[in-house]
């Protein structure tokens, strides 16, 4: 499958590992990550939130071209790690422990 | 000093003068014979949900439950006339597991014309009617008519399918009472954008409950999810609730919820900010609509949510921003459950909107494996009878009510049995 992003969101190809379509591997991708490796692809991607929001409402929704799927989905992983960055300062929720949930219906698109 | 009225009688706890004020006996959460007692008189004989309608869009549509706690699983329909049924998802030949996948054990969900055996091909129905036996004349006069499959009550209220493994069980309207009559005409059928969570948590499936009824614990175990300020403000303010309710065995309580939006946006994270959604659910309404009565019921200005418990395990709560969370506790032994958590939204019409529930849905997965983790610690620690009984605030009124209903169902059970 092609994770590339619409041209107007080059600066964010070298995230593209983080075009993931399920939130577990959103998840398992966010426990295997350093902060700084979350730091930096929130940094490049959270100024540039309002502009993807403009490129995705140009398209219906629920028919999105395959690289603005990405780049949506580039946002869902965006969601997942402000946890860590914005407040915890580590990849697990804090006193969560061996605790694991799995997704077993996803949103959509 | 309280921020919101109490009933006349100075407390919550006091307005239910059965529920008593005495510390409460925890042992009903770790005594593997008690369980075993509540699996026979709590859930072989309550009505218990297991999906709602949207499940099953078309004739032949089905799904299975894994329904540990009952030793059996179960068969959701839609049959030709448009019908759902309930069936035990056993043959009649010779017992096998009539639906299942690779792994016997896992629920599965599809579309069928019929049913067929895996192992001698015997077919039934939609309705549950034998209607094939491979080889029949080797056999002696098998009545087909008498083979059908074993059929489990199964009711409908608003969408949400509910069966009862008890034939003399009373309807299920009835069973739910006032609290669902004042739920009646939410437009549970317009939240069709859903997703699910599922989790294996070390704990009797009471203490998760009891995590979720009363919301005491929110300002100290959620601390770390808050940014600071607002963290330490909740905790100086604490908890109360706006109020609380009981009818026979459910129960409901009726809380604030100023985060949705916040009044204070800098008390809130940059990514709530710019996707305007968080804990509470998206900011904005997707859609008005008249909020039947028994929701928010004192038409509280400051109301955020309401959360009911249809005894013993499905929870449901209603968000001022128009959206539903489920929960339900399946038991699977003494000290572990099932936990499974679904969110309920109206499908989004926007990015901004879809990014706004993806963040909803994370928010609450993260929350809720906080409360998942310190309930297996919580768990551990009754079950060294170390210390056996515990006081409870006027806040965990909830609490009291629950153990003891449960204890209700199983008094009555052992004196009938005997
Ligand atoms: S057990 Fe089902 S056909 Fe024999
Ligand atoms: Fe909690």
């Amino acid at each position: 499958m092609s994770t590339t992003l619409p041209p107007e969101f080059k600066d964010l190809e070298q995230f593209s590992d983080w075009v993931l379509f399920s939130e577990g591997e959103r998840y398992a991708k966010r426990l295997a990550s350093s902060m700084d490796d979350m730091q930096e692809f929130y940094d490049a991607a959270f100024p540039r939130l309002d502009d993807a929001l403009s490129y995705l409402d140009q398209h219906e929704l629920n028919s999105l071209p395959a690289e603005a799927n990405n780049l949506l989905y580039l946002y869902c992983s965006l969601v997942n790690v402000s946890f860590p960055v914005e407040v915890w300062r580590q990849a697990r929720v804090p006193d969560s422990g061996a605790a694991s949930m799995d997704c077993i219906l996803e949103l959509k698109p | 000093m309280p921020h919101f009225a109490k009933p006349a009688e100075g407390s919550w706890t006091a307005h239910y003068p059965e529920l008593g004020t005495s510390p409460v006996d925890y042992r009903d959460s770790v005594d593997p014979a008690y369980y075993e007692a509540e699996r026979e008189a709590v859930f072989k004989r309550t009505w218990l949900n297991v999906g709602r309608v949207e499940r099953l869009p078309r004739t032949g549509s089905y799904f299975t439950r894994e329904l540990a706690v009952a030793d059996t699983s179960l068969i959701l329909v839609r049959g030709k006339d448009g019908q759902i049924r309930a069936f035990h998802n056993i043959c009649r030949h010779r017992g096998n597991k009539l639906v299942w996948n690779d792994f016997p054990a896992a629920e599965t969900a599809g579309t069928c014309r019929q049913f067929t055996c895996k192992y001698h091909a015997w077919r039934y129905g939609l309705d549950g009617e034998l209607t094939f036996i491979q080889q029949e004349d080797e056999f002696f006069g098998v009545d087909k008519s008498q083979y059908g499959l074993k059929a489990v009550r199964c009711e409908i209220w608003e969408g949400f399918i509910f069966v009862n493994l008890d034939p003399d069980a009373q309807p299920l309207h009835d069973y739910l009472g006032r609290f669902a009559k004042g739920i009646e005409g939410y437009p549970f059928d317009q939240m069709t954008q859903v997703t699910k969570y599922r989790a294996n948590v070390g704990s009797n499936w009471k203490l998760f409950i009891d995590a979720f009824a009363e919301f005491y614990h929110a300002p100290v175990l959620h601390a770390k999810q808050a940014v600071q300020d607002e963290s330490r403000k909740l905790m100086d303010v604490g908890y109360e609730s706006l109020h609380y309710d009981i009818d026979g065995p459910h129960s409901m309580q009726s809380s604030w919820g100023g985060m949705a939006p916040p009044k204070d946006e800098s008390m809130v994270k940059p990514i709530e900010r710019k996707l305007r959604s968080g804990l509470f659910g998206p900011w904005d309404r997707p859609i008005e609509f008249e909020l039947p009565s028994g929701v928010n019921p004192v038409r509280h200005k400051a109301w955020g949510i309401d959360s009911f418990l249809f005894f013993p395990n499905f929870m449901l709560l209603l968000w001022a921003p128009n959206w539903v969370l489920t929960y339900h506790y399946w038991p699977t032994s003494y000290n572990t459950h099932i936990f499974e958590g679904a969110l309920y939204f109206v499908p989004p019409k926007n990015a901004r909107e879809r990014l706004g529930q993806e963040l909803a849905a994370v928010t609450f997965k993260e929350y809720a494996l906080q409360d998942g983790n310190t309930l297996e610690a919580t768990q551990t620690m009754l079950e060294s009878q170390a210390v056996r009984e515990f006081p409870l605030n006027d806040q965990e009124v909830l609490l009291r009510h629950l153990h003891q209903t449960a204890h209700g169902f199983v008094d009555d059970y052992l004196r009938q049995k005997g």
